[in-house]
């Protein structure tokens, strides 16, 4: 075993995970916000998606992940199984590996709640460009956006749907499904 | 010695329902399932809120704890105390100074502000359930945005006794898609939904989460010619004087004598610190002050 698969978790999972999960809940509730988590380091991974990772997954949740040399600290620090696009609860890697967004779960009419949490890889995160209005935003908020049309068309869906957590270095955003994307 | 995991939840139920909780953030108003866990309360005594907020504590936030906006009523010193005890936070009393407030059926009369979040109580989190008892049709109701039945219960009221009748748990429809129940809070308190700060809701006995994000619309049902009126008892508060919060009707008496005292405590007692009064017990009974 290298020694980068088991290092890289929460020194004190259940503080650092409330920590990091308050930010998750923040960015969440206000689409656009960028906020950083600290605490998490994992091979192939920015640190924010693994502290998303730490945070959220684990034995009950299979992953699709799209950045093989993470598979074996996922596996030690999350026991989180392995998930085709089809079939998981959460995706992992850049936006032309998850991409297209077909395969996803995007829930049922009866149960919305059951759909894949999509967690991004980006180069860089800034509050700039693709206007955003909804739930969660006073006004409009900006924020950098992968595919703005895919994303449009995964809003146009709701109550069912995609969400995506955004993450660059230690920073992440989210965008729920209810956000409504505007132009640029 | 035996010490408690950080607020009492294990790592793992904390993880269930901080996904619920980020899934129902998503979908705003839509009632999450989730796997409701037993708790060192009975189920009807806010286990839902409890584990709610096990989930969300972080060990620098302060917490208050309020049961129908007073924070020294049993209920409220208990959850309060056994969060002092599992997660070592600070609590307190004073809105202002919480980031965290659990709630049961109130909503505070001071205005909440982005670092908080307020987390309910809620006994029924289905609002068609007195109408239709079955969860696979309540279920499908709100697939289907099928809210005819709601409309009818209000309509039914107007021509029976000239207004809605329902003056606690009124639904309310967000972001003009699901309908909701805000818990039991009095009616007076819907128009406080639309917030700056997060809030979520936690059913414990009938295991459902569901939440509003800030800055989002959440609109009272009513008809274009019957608008929404959140009601209060139209007297002052006998001990501060306020004629704009939720009231509570205290018998004083076995001959009729009450007073009308402001349900929320901490808002009371913060003006009465400034020197502000109410008429007292002088007022008589059926006297409007």
């Amino acid at each position: 075993m290298q020694a980068a698969q088991l290092s890289g978790g929460f020194a004190d999972p259940a503080r650092d995970g409330a920590r990091a999960f308050r930010a998750i809940l923040d960015a969440m509730a206000r689409p656009g916000r960028i906020v950083s988590v600290a605490g998490a380091s994992a091979p192939g991974l920015s640190d924010a998606a693994a502290a998303v990772l730490l945070t959220l997954c684990d034995a009950d949740t299979p992953v699709h992940l799209a950045v093989p040399e993470a598979a074996a600290w996922l596996a030690f620090h999350c026991g989180a199984p392995h998930a085709d696009k089809a079939g998981c609860a959460f995706a992992v890697g850049q936006w032309d590996a998850l991409a297209p967004l077909d395969p996803y779960p995007v829930g049922t009419p009866d149960y919305p709640d059951r759909s894949a949490t999509l967690v991004v890889e980006m180069a860089s995160l800034t509050a700039e460009g693709s206007a955003l209005t909804g739930p969660g935003i006073d006004g409009t908020a900006n924020l950098s956006l992968p595919d703005p049309d895919a994303l449009r068309a995964n809003a146009v869906r709701f109550p069912l749907g995609l969400d995506l957590i955004l993450c660059a270095g230690d920073r992440l955003a989210c965008l729920p499904r209810s956000t409504r994307i505007g132009g640029a | 010695m035996t010490e408690y995991g950080f607020a009492y939840l294990d790592e793992p139920t904390k993880r269930m329902i901080r996904r619920a909780l980020l899934k129902a953030l998503a979908v705003p108003g839509y009632q999450v399932p989730f796997a409701s866990r037993e708790m060192p309360m009975p189920y009807g005594w806010g286990t839902g809120g409890v584990q709610v907020t096990a989930a969300i504590l972080m060990p620098e936030d302060r917490l208050k704890v309020i049961d129908q906006g007073a924070d020294d009523t049993t209920n409220a010193v208990s959850i309060r105390r056994f969060f002092a005890r599992v997660a070592g936070v600070e609590t307190t009393t004073a809105t202002e100074d919480a980031t965290v407030i659990q709630t049961r059926h109130r909503i505070p009369e001071t205005p909440l502000s982005e670092g908080q979040i307020l987390v309910y109580q809620v006994p029924i989190p289905e609002p068609l359930r007195f109408l239709e008892p079955r969860e696979p049709e309540t279920r499908r109701m709100h697939a289907l945005e099928e809210y005819g039945l709601m409309h009818v219960k209000l309509y039914e009221d107007i021509a029976r006794h000239g207004r809605v009748t329902t003056s606690y748990a009124y639904p309310v429809r967000v972001e003009g898609h699901y309908v909701m129940d805000p818990s039991p809070i009095p009616a007076f308190d819907n128009p406080k939904m639309e917030m700056d700060a997060i809030q979520l809701f936690g059913a414990g006995r009938e295991q459902r989460i569901y939440a509003i994000p800030p800055h989002t619309k959440v609109v009272s049902l009513d008809f274009d010619d019957h608008p929404f009126e959140p009601g209060r008892a139209p007297q002052t508060c006998a001990l501060c004087g306020a004629a704009d919060s939720y009231l509570d009707e205290v018998v004083t008496d076995d001959a009729g004598g009450r007073m009308f005292v402001c349900s929320d405590t901490d808002f009371c007692g913060g003006r009465r610190a400034r020197g502000l009064r109410g008429p007292g017990l002088s007022v008589a009974a059926g006297d409007v002050a």
